[in-house]
């Protein structure tokens, strides 16, 4: 082990956002600069997980100052080290700006996207080196596992976890201290826990982000569970297209079962538990805790019907605890700080915090994680820093294709699980897309739909039938070929699914429809009674472009980005867009300084 | 694939004497089957009809078994594939910021659509329901590699890097 002392440590963020904007190009040449001035003993540099803000990627942090430097590239490494590094100044153009404001932020914890997040499961993601179980262990971790098995009885420990009214954040919401319970007192000879990291969702990233980030944090919770439920062998179920995660879950099991803090009697309490990785094989049902088991089992991933319970007949027929890997993420914290501590956080109902994955039409997209409670406005215009382009805001939407939309006037609801059922979205993963004015919500929630009727593993006929008959009427209305009563009909389907669907996948297939229907109904009508699409993006309904000669200052913009070459005109006069070849895309529309170009 | 010349046996032996290589490394057990097929496709880029027939005979399953899983979940596939798979995102996020003009693009450069291979074998062109990069959207991958905040332009570029 390295036991030398570093005057500064330089923190490069090794998620995989960071890495495909050149992460690793970005540490290579540090390693080299250090080395070119003979700085390699007294700076270290610490590969970390995902520090949520994947939009400015690639990031540095530099201690003990906290500096936070944000997309870099190769040249810029020469500045931080001779700037920084060497003469102990700050380089003011590689800091973060504040969209709005435009003002540079030196340390880390000023920025706006940081303030008002308050990290549980992401506390260690960007400050320890994943690929470190010591690092882990410095920061307090397996501690709570080590207090569970040595101080605890499984009871205490499930009292505890019931206290802390800790929810799944798988989506469902249902009481986790419950759900080990009920197969706690499942009669069984072998008893399994599994780990569903099998995140499908469109739009949700936090699940990888903490395996790949602090993957300690999710075995301990799985120990803990396992201790509490009377388990002796666990599986994490990964999706195949997380390969970093995968492999650095792989090392994180190695390393712990070389402490012995997997396998035989951990901590010296007799307790035994064995963990194994599943690789999932594409299948977005697999999500589902049924379909998931039958895939463990080396089956097609379909799900069944429930009851019974994987509490009560689970995994080969075993009592069997499923928990997604955030609510695993928070066990530690609850068995270490104590179920007051974590029941402090949040509402009423909802304690603690969530992570939602800020994506979409936003200035500053990435991971956050806030306390339950916490207002949409406050997520999306502090620390999302609002709309790209100033543009409008139009909806969110929460929850992925199980979900729904939420508009203006909800913005200001204290946000929890049963505050967004009521007004007809749901927690579901946390994935939150922003749309503004340009996008259609008939094409929304006919993306959605696309995708739940693709993914459909085609068991029951109300999900394998009734979303693809929803899927043509939606496709019809966006083409603009809409007939009397589709609308009707598309509710009425909507509910029948929603009613007969054997999983959960079925079932809340609708939802998007359902939210958008109810919130947008007019762009619905727009497209079918006036064969238009208000916001544009329909192509078959939507009008050309024209350039509005009198404003047109011919500087040609539009015609370099026009995909179609249906711009034509004269540099420094004017220009004009053919109608038969314009596919309203509006890439001119975007680009003409002079807002020269409408639809007409 | 064997040659008709009247050494079938052997040359199928051949071919399939890496597969029980990896078959060696697992129980007979059907738990196994999942990782089994996918160490295969990785040895042979695909899933082909012998390989799953000595798959399901010694895992004593049916062949219909085996074709049920392969033909269930998307990673698998029954039909060659090309040197460099291209995984274009269709998630939300993606097709909020323009995901469906950069598989546009990609069917041009290629002249191939979602789902099928290049003639030349350099290229398989799928969609994905969501690659979890949404940061960076729109996002596509080629084999392991994660490429972001893509616009039309940068497509050649992109795939330039992966012709040799």
């Amino acid at each position: 082990m390295d036991h030398s002392i570093y005057r500064s440590h330089v923190l490069i963020c090794t998620g995989t956002g960071c890495v495909s904007s050149g992460a690793k190009n970005i540490k290579v040449k540090l390693e080299d600069e250090l080395a070119r001035f003979s700085l390699n003993k007294e700076i270290k540099i610490i590969e970390t997980g995902c520090h949520g803000f994947c939009e400015k990627g690639p990031i540095m942090i530099v201690y003990p100052e906290g500096v936070f430097y944000c997309q870099l590239e190769e040249e810029d490494v020469v500045t931080i080290v001779e700037e920084h590094l060497l003469k102990g100044r700050i380089v003011d153009g590689l800091l973060y700006k504040e969209p709005l404001t435009e003002e540079s932020i030196p340390a880390y914890q000023d920025i706006d996207f940081y303030k008002k997040q308050e990290r549980i499961v992401l506390e260690n993601c960007g400050k320890v080196n994943p690929e470190s179980i010591g690092e882990y262990i410095g920061l307090g971790g397996y501690e709570a596992a080590g207090k569970a098995l040595t101080t605890m009885t499984p009871l205490e420990v499930i009292e505890t976890v019931k206290q802390s009214g800790l929810r799944g954040r798988g989506g469902g919401g249902f009481l986790t201290g419950l759900k080990w319970q009920f197969t706690h007192t499942a009669k069984g000879d072998k008893k399994y826990v599994i780990c569903n990291a099998d995140e499908g969702d469109p739009g949700a990233f936090m699940d990888r982000s903490i395996l790949e980030g602090d993957p300690h944090r999710v075995i301990e919770g799985m120990i803990i569970a396992a201790y509490a439920i009377g388990a002796d062998e666990g599986y994490v179920y990964v999706r195949a297209e997380y390969p970093l995660a995968i492999s650095r879950l792989e090392k994180a099991i190695e390393d712990a079962e070389e402490l012995e803090l997997l396998g035989q009697d951990l901590f010296g309490s007799g307790f035994n538990f064995k963990l194994n990785i599943k690789k999932g094989a594409g299948a977005f049902v697999c999500g589902e805790e049924t379909a998931l088991m039958a895939s463990i089992e080396g089956k097609r991933g379909m799900p069944r019907p429930r009851p019974p319970y994987p509490s009560v007949k689970g995994l080969w027929g075993k009592p069997t605890n499923i928990n997604n890997v955030e609510t695993y993420a928070n066990v530690p914290f609850v068995i270490k700080e104590g179920a007051a501590a974590f029941a402090a956080i949040g509402t009423a109902d909802s304690k603690g915090t969530k992570v939602f994955a800020l994506t979409g039409k936003i200035n500053n997209t990435g991971l956050v994680e806030v306390p339950m409670g916490i207002t949409l406005r406050e997520i999306i215009f502090d620390i999302g820093g609002g709309l790209t382009d100033g543009k409008e805001f139009k909806a969110v939407q929460i929850g992925g294709p199980s979900g729904g939309c939420i508009t203006e006037e909800n913005l200001d609801l204290p946000i929890d699980y049963d505050s967004l059922k009521s007004i007809g979205a749901m927690m579901g993963s946390g994935g939150m897309v922003v749309m503004d004015e340009k996008t259609c919500m008939v094409d929304v929630a006919r993306f959605f739909l696309n995708f739940t009727q693709n993914e459909s593993c085609g068991k029951c006929t109300p999900c394998r039938e009734g979303t693809k008959r929803m899927l043509e009427i939606l496709n019809r209305i966006c083409e603009g070929e809409a007939r009397e009563g589709d609308l009707e009909l598309l509710e009425a389907l909507a509910h029948h699914i929603k009613d007969t669907a054997l999983c959960g996948l079925g079932q809340t297939a609708p939802n998007p429809v359902l939210s958008t229907l109810e919130y947008f109904r007019e762009e619905y009508e727009a497209h079918i009674n006036e064969q238009k699409c208000p916001a544009g993006v329909c192509n078959a309904l939507a009008s050309s472009y024209q350039i509005d000669q009198a404003v047109c200052v011919g500087c040609g913009m539009c015609v370099k980005v026009c995909p179609v070459d249906a711009i034509s005109g004269k540099p420094k006069e004017s220009y004009d867009i053919d109608a038969e070849l314009c596919i309203s895309c509006g890439a001119c529309a975007d680009k003409c300084p002079v807002d020269a170009i409408s639809q007409g | 694939m064997a040659c008709n010349c009247g050494k079938e046996q052997t040359n199928l032996e051949k071919y399939l004497a890496p597969l029980k290589g990896i078959m060696k490394k697992y129980k007979k057990e059907e738990k196994y089957l999942i990782p089994i097929l996918q160490e295969s496709q990785d040895q042979y880029g695909y899933l082909p009809e012998e390989v799953l027939k000595e798959i399901a005979s010694s895992l004593d399953l049916s062949l219909s078994q085996v074709y049920g899983v392969v033909t269930f979940y998307t990673q698998f596939h029954m039909e060659p594939r090309g040197k460099n798979i291209i995984r274009v995102c269709m998630g939300t996020a993606c097709h909020v910021r323009g995901g469906t003009n950069v598989l546009q693009v990609i069917q041009d450069e290629l002249g191939i659509e979602s789902g099928e291979t290049s003639p030349d074998l350099k290229f398989t062109l799928e969609t994905v329901a969501c690659i979890g990069a949404c940061g960076l959207a729109p996002v596509i991958m080629i084999n392991d590699d994660t490429h972001g905040r893509l616009t039309p332009e940068k497509i050649p570029a992109v795939l330039g890097q992966y012709l040799e």
